[in-house]
């Protein structure tokens, strides 16, 4: 007869056993080597050109942004740099019918999805008209909840689903977010009704100041989602192929009727929360930042492309200069924009008749205005 | 036309819509094959089907983002929070998410949903059921409150909620869902939103009030009566956008006003009415503009609640002030 086990039951194992599971997905390695090849993605030159063409801008975007925030030409903005292969080789994913729910860190996706960069900056610095996404453009505003966009995202999910859409809807949240009650029921009813949502993570480590580690006991993000029963992944988020590998397949996933995923994308914010005053010194390294700009997303991919030899300085250097012209363009658009008035407010609060005190409301700011 | 109950009004409401808008959908905590907690949503799924009538996990936030989310594609969602105390759980999808919809996307996006919900004192539910929160709701800019009185008006007032291209709270009082029957047509009729009714005609005073306490204060306007005062009893029926003409012109014509809410009294509708009033009609005053409300403190809910919910002799006490002041 066999030993008797000392405990018929180990919690702690099961534990354990799911979370070794989860293992950082890599197909590009910081060398910039294929080192998963059976995984790769196999994206054409043109696209490989365009992925590493719309980080290369984002990343001077990201520049221009903080420093145009620092004239007081831009009003919120949160850095991206670090952050580019997460979420700009995600969006790559998806197609143009696909809707994207954005938090206030990911701009950069709205814009190559279709938003104006200058409507972009309208909403940074806080006018009503930066709201106004074009009928053809399939985004919300940026979410400033953290975490609202999470159920919002499984809504239009079962809106696709119900109606018959081939459409996914994809949303962000950092890992502060995972923490949130909105986090868990958006992964849960989408899972529940098995709608074609794609939820990502960007882990960037820190929640303002907040380290990963404090969050939760919980050793992967990713892991999160087995508790909603829903297929989920940890990825490099500083690797673009890899990034596109697994939302390209969290996508058919989606849109065969096999319901949502979840995406823990690890990656780093090397700018402050916001540029609203934080100050990332009072609560990270300078080593732990060094330490992931050697896995910077865009010096992995420059190395890859040119061994491929379809990459070099000339043609980086035409993407920057474009950028600068067209952030230059979109500011000078942004700055057109009329100066906004109360009456504008007004009209924007309901859609048809508007209830009697904000008709009398207008009626007195109209007259105000016109002085 | 067909005597019914509250709650029959409101199931035929959802009926009406359902079948004329493909749209529109139902769904909540249990509305499905369990049609509500009170059945408000009863035969509903079976006569259209689970992907317009549906269940959905027990998470009232999440339900709220739903909404949203099918809004955005096309949809008129229709979707229940079981009890209205459970409005906490839900406060940002409703005022942090739904009401500013229109304003934060400049008008491209809007939400055409209605959000159904019970409320109220007076059936001795547990904690956190039965409270008047529809202060909370009104209080906040983008969204429009509505809160019918009768079975008749239940059904006219859904179908405009449901019609509404804005965000619409539709608190229905648990007191009143099978507390008498009236004539309802069975044929669909709106009544428009932000629109009171006068429940009862009179010289001396208006009494404006809403929800079970129209019932309360007719009953004491008929009390009075006896008394020699005729009594004016307004049902706002909307609670935001009131109906601030026909209040005015019932001051104007009584001069003298009062305001009944089962809320308590603290930042509540009732103080917003009387603000109004003052602005707006101040010499047709005859005397100060008193309120009938509940006290101060947390609802005491099911053996403790009759103690503390205004009734029609508070009103009644009340009403005397005003009306020899």
């Amino acid at each position: 007869m066999a030993a008797k086990k000392d405990k018929q039951f180990d919690p702690v194992e099961t534990l354990h056993a799911i979370e070794e599971k989860f293992e950082m997905f890599q197909i590009l390695n910081e060398e910039g080597e294929i080192v998963n090849k059976d995984a790769d993605p196999n994206l054409s030159d043109e696209e490989l050109i365009e992925l590493m063409t719309r980080m290369v801008y984002t990343r001077i975007l990201d520049q221009r942004s903080i420093s145009l925030n620092r004239q007081g030409r831009l009003g919120f903005y949160a850095p991206t740099a670090g952050q580019e292969a997460s979420q700009l080789a995600s969006q790559f994913a998806l197609e143009k019918e696909d809707f994207i729910l954005p938090g206030y860190r990911d701009v950069p996706q709205m814009l190559f999805h279709g938003l104006p960069l200058s409507t972009a900056f309208l909403w940074s610095r806080g006018h009503f008209q930066g709201g106004a996404i074009p009928e053809s453009v399939n985004v919300f505003p940026p979410q400033i909840i953290i975490g609202a966009q999470y159920i919002q995202a499984a809504g239009i999910a079962l809106g696709f689903q119900k109606r018959g859409t081939k459409a996914v809807a994809m949303t962000y949240t950092g890992d502060g977010g995972t923490s949130q009650g909105d986090f868990y029921e958006g992964i849960n009813f989408a899972g529940a009704y098995r709608s074609p949502a794609i939820f990502i993570i960007q882990n960037n480590q820190f929640a303002i100041s907040t380290p990963r580690e404090m969050q939760t006991a919980a050793k992967t993000l990713a892991q999160k989602g087995i508790a909603a029963g829903i297929p989920s992944i940890l990825v490099d988020g500083m690797d673009p192929l890899a990034v596109y590998a697994v939302t390209r397949d969290a996508r058919e996933r989606a849109i065969n009727g096999d319901g949502p995923t979840l995406i823990e994308a690890l990656c780093y914010r090397y700018g402050p929360h916001t540029m609203a005053g934080d100050d990332p010194t009072r609560y990270r390294t300078s080593e732990t930042d060094s330490e992931w700009e050697k896995r910077d997303p865009l010096i992995r991919f420059r190395t890859y492309l040119e061994a491929k030899g379809i990459w070099n300085e000339e043609k980086e250097n035409a993407v920057i200069e474009r950028a600068k012209e067209e952030i230059k363009e979109a500011i000078k658009i942004a700055d057109a924009a009329p100066k906004q008035k109360v009456s504008d407010f007004i009209n924007i609060m309901y859609k048809g008749e508007l209830p009697y005190n904000l008709q009398e409301q207008l009626a007195i700011y109209t007259e105000k205005e016109s002085k | 036309m067909a005597q019914m109950t509250m709650i029959q009004a409101i199931t035929d409401a959802l009926r009406t819509e359902l079948k004329n808008d493909e749209n529109v959908l139902v769904f909540g905590e249990d509305v499905g094959n369990n049609g509500g907690v009170f059945r408000a949503t009863e035969g509903l799924q079976k006569e259209f089907g689970e992907v317009r009538v549906f269940d959905t996990p027990l998470a009232e936030s999440g339900i709220g983002g739903l909404a949203i989310g099918l809004a955005f594609t096309g949809f008129r969602p229709v979707m229940e929070i079981q009890f209205f105390g459970f409005l906490y759980e839900v406060i940002d999808s409703v005022s942090g998410q739904l009401a500013r919809m229109s304003f934060r996307s400049a008008g491209r996006f809007n939400a055409p949903v209605t959000i159904r919900s019970p409320f109220g004192g007076g059936v001795a539910t547990p904690e956190m059921h039965a409270d008047s929160l529809e202060g909370l709701v009104a209080s906040q800019p983008g969204l429009k409150v509505v809160i019918p009185s009768t079975p008749y008006d239940a059904k006219g007032l859904l179908i405009s909620a449901i019609r509404d291209d804005n965000p619409v709270i539709f608190l229905e009082h648990m007191k009143l869902y099978r507390s008498f029957r009236q004539e309802v047509p069975e044929e669909e009729y709106t009544i428009p939103l932000g629109k009171a009714d006068v429940k009862r005609e009179g010289k001396d005073l208006s009494i404006i009030t809403y929800g079970a306490m129209v019932h309360e204060s007719l009953k004491a306007a008929e009390e009075l009566e006896k008394e020699g005062f005729s009594v004016e009893v307004i049902d706002l029926r909307t609670i935001q956008p009131m109906d601030i003409e026909t209040i005015i012109a019932s001051v104007e014509k009584t001069n003298r006003a009062m305001v009944v809410q089962e809320a308590q009294k603290q930042a509540g509708i009732a103080a917003n009415i009387v603000a109004e009033i003052t602005e707006r009609a101040i010499l047709s005053l005859e005397a100060p503009v008193l309120r009938v409300t509940a006290p101060d403190t947390i609802y005491p809910f099911a053996q403790g609640e009759n103690a503390w919910l205004p009734n029609a002799k508070d009103i009644i006490e009340t009403a005397k002030k005003v009306l020899t002041f």
